[in-house]
């Protein structure tokens, strides 16, 4: 669907991985994350399921290195991710978001081209024509002026998944993009995930919707702190192991939706 | 009417005066845009009111001069700024609070010392401003630092305003955000010490928060919140001056009393955004 040339994943054979080794983080009030470890590559879609304050954000916040690392390493195709990188883009839960803020849908989707741009260059060509491909890939081509307060649930998360697609990321990390969707936004996100994974991205995102799992995702990841189990849908996505990982009544889970 | 703009221009202090509220409200117009953005505009008015100690502290230690009370108001508000970052760090409170203690304790011992130091005569002047008892030499000073802190701003706009609109993101993006938040406290310290001459530390507030509050009010740009506060602040704190040589009136609470006007107007008459639209089509779809 987007024109720009998915460069490193068109090397055949190329194994883009993302490796988390015993990952902890610590915040004032205890560990939040304690001796995570996993590996992806591009081309899957990646659940984070588990209770609130098992850590879904804080895994992905310190991926993405907005969080200090208190022991373990995160490697992204083979070599360690220092504070951040071009190719990981983070996209924060809506709600966290100042929606107010008087920028315009091209205006969010361009700070993805910062990275190259930086502090003062003015936006080349190439930086115009990854915007203009971002915006189209997303749907967002007719949107484009239109000052981000006036959209739509479903348009502000593929506002960020454009900017995203700006920066030419391969790892997309995701808060909760599903919250506070209705069900026809749900089902344009749901595709489009599943399109960016096709393309070969490796899309992360934390997932409250039991019910909706099976359907867009191939990996889920259970966290409860620590990495109950990870692996494809059909073998980690089990009632035994989802018990486990949410540690209450068979359905006390399935109500946080 | 165009002796109401010759007159006053006779007159060198006149001239003076209105050069000064010109770029005074044209730097501070600009700042506004970021305080705005920043939504920390109750911030900036205690690193405000953290200004007037600092000048005691230093008309006790040095004695008076434009130099000493410049830097004592500069160590003092990031003296305070960092304490109250340092407080809430250190305790349960949080940083608002702490800042409210801290700047209220350093006013009230400001106060009490300068009233003791035998400057009696400047405490309004800090207080509320004096335009119009300007020296050429203090007209550089705002001159000097209306250029630098126009510079500064200007050059690292693009990275402020992504750390403004998101700063986790921002941060993703490689944008080094603590050292700009840092960088951007301090250009707004020293643009307020900048405005003391116009309107003194109790007023310094309206001047770096109105200009761009109003222009907020009337559109959707970014970049016109930055050049229209600029340019509302500069004329606007101009044409005070002139209002108050005419009325008699103070110009300090004058400039402030202008863009409050000025705010109202656009709070109820603001095409879109004000009381009296037409009230919307229809509510943004969800």
């Amino acid at each position: 669907m987007s024109s720009s040339p998915h460069d490193p994943c068109a090397h055949c054979g190329h194994h883009h991985e993302l490796a988390v080794e015993n990952l902890c983080v610590r915040y004032r009030e205890g560990r939040a994350l304690d001796g995570v470890s996993f590996a992806t590559s591009c081309g899957s879609c990646v659940a984070l399921i588990g209770p609130n304050g098992a850590g879904k954000s804080t895994l992905l916040k310190a991926i993405a290195g907005l969080l200090p690392i208190e022991s373990g390493k995160i490697f992204w195709r083979g070599t360690q991710v220092a504070k951040w990188s071009r190719e990981i883009a983070y996209l924060p839960q809506r709600e966290n978001v100042d929606w107010q803020f008087p920028i315009t849908v091209r205006g969010v989707v361009r700070m993805g081209r910062y990275p190259q741009a930086g502090w003062w260059r003015p936006f080349s060509p190439a930086d115009d024509a990854a915007i203009e491909n971002a915006l189209a890939a997303m749907g967002l081509l007719d949107l484009q002026h239109r000052q981000i307060s006036a959209l739509s649930g479903g348009q502000q998360q593929r506002v960020f998944l454009a900017r995203a697609l700006a920066q030419q990321a391969h790892v997309l990390l995701l808060d909760e993009p599903f919250s506070g969707l209705d069900r026809t936004a749900k089902a344009t996100l749901s595709q489009t995930l599943r399109d960016l994974t096709k393309e070969g991205r490796l899309v992360l995102a934390a997932h409250h919707d039991l019910d909706t799992v099976r359907d867009i995702y191939d990996e889920v990841l259970l966290l409860r702190r620590k990495c109950v189990a990870f692996g494809p849908v059909a073998e980690v996505f089990t009632e035994p192991l989802l018990q486990q990982t949410f540690a209450q009544p068979a359905n006390a889970g399935k109500e946080l939706a | 009417m165009i002796d109401w703009l010759t007159e006053p221009l006779q007159h060198p202090f006149n001239q003076r005066a209105i050069l000064a509220a010109l770029l005074i409200g044209l730097t501070n117009g600009y700042a506004s845009a970021f305080v705005v953005l920043k939504k920390s505009a109750l911030k900036v008015g205690s690193l405000s009111h953290a200004l007037l100690p600092g000048i005691a502290v230093a008309v006790l230690v040095a004695g008076l001069h434009e130099w000493s009370a410049f830097l004592g108001a500069l160590f003092a508000a990031l003296l305070i700024g960092l304490g109250s970052l340092a407080v809430s760090r250190g305790s349960r409170l949080d940083q608002d609070s702490s800042l409210a203690i801290l700047y209220t304790a350093a006013f009230s011992g400001g106060i009490i010392l300068l009233r003791r130091l035998g400057v009696t005569q400047q405490i309004d002047e800090w207080l509320f401003g004096n335009i119009m008892g300007l020296r050429d030499g203090d007209l550089w000073t705002t001159f000097w630092i209306s250029c630098g802190a126009l510079g500064v701003l200007t050059a690292l706009h693009r990275p402020l305003l992504m750390t403004l609109f998101d700063t986790e993101v921002a941060a993703t993006l490689g944008v080094p955000i603590r050292a700009l938040n840092y960088l951007l406290l301090a250009v707004l310290i020293v643009v307020l010490i900048a405005s003391l001459q116009a309107v003194g530390c109790m007023l310094a507030l309206g001047l770096l928060v109105t200009p761009a509050a109003t222009i907020y009010l009337l559109t959707d740009s970014t970049s016109a919140l930055f050049w229209g506060g600029s340019l509302l602040g500069g004329i606007a704190s101009a044409a005070a001056v002139l209002i108050g040589w005419h009325l008699n009136l103070e110009q300090g609470p004058t400039i402030v009393l202008v863009l409050g006007a000025v705010f109202l107007l656009a709070f109820i008459f603001s095409p879109k955004y004000g009381l009296l639209r037409r009230p919307l089509a229809q509510p943004p779809p969800q």
